[in-house]
């Protein structure tokens, strides 16, 4: 399973490509689940992290996770792309391969899982050795063994489409924050995974500086790519979201449409939650 | 011209051909050489197991516990006893590679410490394996924080090299110690000798800012 038969369907501005009859899930239509997650858990030492998530995702649809800090958010992610392994729990991935955490996971099973996604950091983590455009290219280049030329061509219209194709040649820490993230943005979306991935992206930013980022994600969310989003940008996720999901405790308490969600909660926990953030000083 | 003088430019030439074909050859080879060992050796002290850790750590504390010269007398006088006889400059490059390796897997393995796990993630997010994470990711900014260290241990393994004149290597320090014998100038030759190994260090020096200046390029100042 390659990443290249992302989001085959979806507008195709940002690089995802059609390859008909390449697999099955290509084949797949906006709004079919692209995977399903069941009981997913997860403990460090004695603290359970996560007791049970299930999460249901589907094609081209940007899912936000909201929830009180600790509630697990990232670790949910993190699993996802691999970068935790969870207890227990399956993960299945239509038309594509499935995981399930009871037993031990081998390396191979793990890149597997890996490369259905790509994961955009909270601190953007880009490689400070490395230009612009060589963060860009390193995973096409080094990892898909993509051709340069392609590789390069496609990174610097990826790096206009952000605004960023002046900025080739430099170095990460010659960028403002908006900027770095945009290209770990770009990193992600380089490599056409299935799913992309963002841990509060905006987080780290300015205030100045989060419209920026928030406009690329919502283009990538208008384009049909598929998202799973931490954040807790309530006018991003009223925009953009189809689904919100809000997670307490390590279980994940409701998940519904914005309108839903941020109107007529069903529990008291997540109505907690949202007056707190929409509304910090208790006015 | 003084006959001091005189002395000074004669052996001058024979002391650089002791640095040019003993001393550096030496400390070249021996400071590779070492810096694999070392890399592998931090490798292993880094690796989850604990067997290949413990032997990583027992060897570090034994060669930085024990002075280069019996190092260097264990392997060129002892060995023989064991049935093992080995020529004089590999006996050298034996003894000055293991040594260069047990310091530098400390400053290396803390190089890699340093650099920020989120790195790590990076590289494994956009699909690297475990070897590129290292080598694409890690090293290369492990490399910028070793430099200065590294090139201390280059500089002290430089000057240490004149060890090797005890087990009969013909380096710098040998050269001059005959040449002293044989005219009885001690003080003439020995500072000769000296002088040369502070202009090879001062080039060293030199280098290595050099180096820093190249690798500081890509972290704000
Ligand atoms: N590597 C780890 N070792 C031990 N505990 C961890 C580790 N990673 C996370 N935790 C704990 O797991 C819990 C959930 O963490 P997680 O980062 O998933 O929460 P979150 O919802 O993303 O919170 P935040 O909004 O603060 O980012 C927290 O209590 C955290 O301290
Ligand atoms: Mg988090």
């Amino acid at each position: 399973m390659s990443r290249n038969d992302a989001n085959s369907g979806a507008g195709g501005n940002f690089g995802s490509q059609s390859q008909p009859g390449a697999m099955k899930r290509s084949d797949m239509n906006q709004g079919d689940v692209l995977f399903d997650v069941k009981g997913l858990s997860k403990s460090f030492g004695d603290l359970q992290v996560l007791k049970s998530i299930d999460l249901t995702v589907r094609k081209g649809q940007v899912s936000v996770l909201m929830g009180p800090s600790g509630s697990g958010k990232t670790t949910v992610l993190r699993s996802l792309n691999s970068l935790e392994s969870p207890d227990g729990g399956t993960i299945t991935f239509t038309g594509g391969p499935s995981f399930d955490f009871s037993k031990s996971q081998k390396k191979p099973e793990r890149a597997l899982l890996r490369d259905q996604s790509a994961m955009v950091f909270q601190q953007h983590n880009l490689f400070p050795h490395r230009t612009v455009l060589e963060n860009v290219t390193e995973g096409p280049i080094h990892v898909q063994k993509t051709p340069k030329a392609q590789a390069i061509a496609e990174a610097e219209a990826l790096l206009a489409r952000v605004g960023l194709a002046d900025k080739r040649d430099v170095y990460p820490f010659q960028l403002s924050g908006g900027q770095q993230q945009r290209v770990g943005i770009v990193r992600a979306l380089a490599l056409k995974p299935d799913v992309l991935l963002f841990d509060e992206p905006t987080s780290a930013l300015d205030p100045e500086l989060v419209g920026d980022v928030l406009a690329v994600m919502k283009e990538l969310a208008d384009e049909g790519w598929t998202m799973v989003v931490v954040t807790h940008e309530v006018t991003f996720a009223r925009a953009v979201a189809d689904q919100v999901v809000f997670m307490d405790g390590g279980v994940v308490l409701e998940a519904s449409t914005p309108s839903q969600m941020f109107s007529n909660p069903r529990h008291r926990r997540t109505r907690q939650f949202l007056d707190r953030i929409l509304n910090p000083l208790g006015e | 011209m003084s006959d001091n003088a005189q002395l000074f430019l004669d052996s001058l030439w024979p002391i650089v051909e002791g640095a040019i074909k003993g001393t550096i050859p030496l400390a070249l080879i021996s400071f590779s050489l070492g810096l694999i060992i070392a890399l592998i050796v931090a490798l292993m002290r880094l690796s989850k197991s604990k067997v290949l850790s413990a032997l990583a750590r027992i060897y570090i504390s034994i060669i930085r516990g024990t002075p280069l010269l019996v190092q260097l007398f264990v392997i060129f006088y002892g060995m023989p006893s064991v049935g093992i006889t080995l020529d004089p400059w590999p006996s050298a490059i034996i003894a000055f590679s293991l040594n260069v390796g047990g310091y530098a897997a400390e400053v290396i393995r803390a190089a890699i410490l340093s650099v920020p796990r989120g790195q790590w993630e990076a590289g494994y997010t956009i699909g690297m394996s475990q070897t590129q994470q290292l080598g694409r990711v890690i090293l290369p900014q492990a490399a910028r924080v070793s430099v200065p260290p590294l090139s201390n241990t280059f500089i002290s393994l430089v000057k240490d090299s004149s060890l090797a004149s005890l087990i009969l290597v013909t380096e710098t320090f040998r050269v001059s110690q005959e040449i002293a014998a044989f005219s009885q100038e001690f003080m003439l030759l020995y500072i000769e000798a000296a002088l040369v190994y502070w202009v090879i260090s001062t080039f060293l020096a030199f280098g290595q800012s050099m180096l820093e200046e190249r690798l500081d390029r890509y972290v704000s100042k």
